[in-house]
């Protein structure tokens, strides 16, 4: 097997410099997904020319850099609709500036609307606690004596 | 006329699988935090114990259940001693991860601290890492073809 295994000979490493300014763009998103960001000075940080940038990332991440930031906003607000979190509060707290524009987008991408969701995810964590061994195989359920002789249903 | 048969399967799919962890307050935070897993299921089901399911984000039918390593219902108190050594040990690999794009995930997941046992290596069978979670369970992780 060992005769098989390469490791990256040093041709790649120039391609791996590149990755790791990629992945940092990428990681400078997910923490500021919720500020007013302009790709432009990501592309720059990473020194790139927009173009270059962009064609990278979307080779990577298969999203360009302003479908993933929208798509990081959007999965930050089904976090903090499932909370219970009214959906303007979420609309403006992970950074979208427009209601509309939010609940179209979060609707396109996820097939519901927000304040349904926040309907649905908030019933059934409400559930869970409620019943939790609806939520659990009774294998498991079992073994943890969970179905005979408890409280818990 | 065509006969339409309708016949029942057998086995059709996997939606659990368990992983014994050390910690599930740790263990979500790796799996949720650094991996990017999505929590499923985090119930609450009295002192000391609680039903915590993640799955892969494209996976969401599959449920890993993060199940502590506790003395009581599942193991007596040696066994689970003896697990706890086991795993933490790094004796257990639980299985293959997949992602689009290995070196990238591998360099973000270095700078999000989560330990590798081998980096991204060109084997007869493909691009492959293995990682390792924060009890010492490890995976491979390959690239999609």
């Amino acid at each position: 097997m060992q005769k098989n295994r390469s490791y990256l000979s040093p041709g790649d490493y120039p391609r791996i410099y590149l990755y790791r300014r990629v992945v940092q763009a990428k990681l400078f998103i997910d923490a500021q997904y919720d500020q007013k960001i302009d790709l432009r000075d990501i592309a720059d940080e990473a020194y790139f020319s927009k173009f270059h940038f962009t064609r990278l990332f979307k080779t990577i991440y298969n999203k360009t850099p302003h479908q993933y930031l929208i798509s990081v906003r959007i999965e930050r607000s089904k976090l903090l609709l499932a909370e219970g979190m009214p959906v303007s509060a979420a609309c403006s707290t992970v950074g979208f500036e427009s209601a509309a524009s939010f609940s179209g987008l979060f609707k396109r991408i996820t097939g519901i609307a927000p304040a349904e969701y926040s309907r649905q995810q908030v019933a059934r964590k409400a559930e869970i606690k409620k019943t939790p061994l609806k939520y659990i195989p009774n294998c498991f359920a079992e073994n943890k004596g969970r179905t005979k002789k408890s409280n818990i249903r | 006329m065509q006969l339409i048969l309708k016949t029942k399967k057998m086995i059709t799919k996997l939606n659990h699988v368990s992983i014994f962890v050390l910690n599930q307050d740790s263990a979500y935070e790796f799996y949720v935090n650094k991996l990017g897993f999505k929590v499923h299921t985090d119930a609450p089901m009295g002192p000391g114990m609680r039903w915590l399911t993640v799955c892969p984000p494209e996976q969401p039918d599959l449920e890993i259940s993060l199940m502590s390593i506790d003395a009581g219902m599942m193991f007596t108190e040696e066994s689970a001693k003896q697990m706890k050594d086991l795993v933490s040990k790094g004796t257990f690999g639980f299985g293959v991860f997949e992602c689009n794009d290995l070196q990238a995930t591998y360099e973000e997941l270095k700078v999000k601290g989560v330990e590798f046992k081998k980096p991204p290596t060109k084997e007869f069978y493909g691009f492959e890492a293995l990682l390792k979670d924060d009890s010492g369970n490890w995976f491979s992780l390959g690239q999609k073809k």
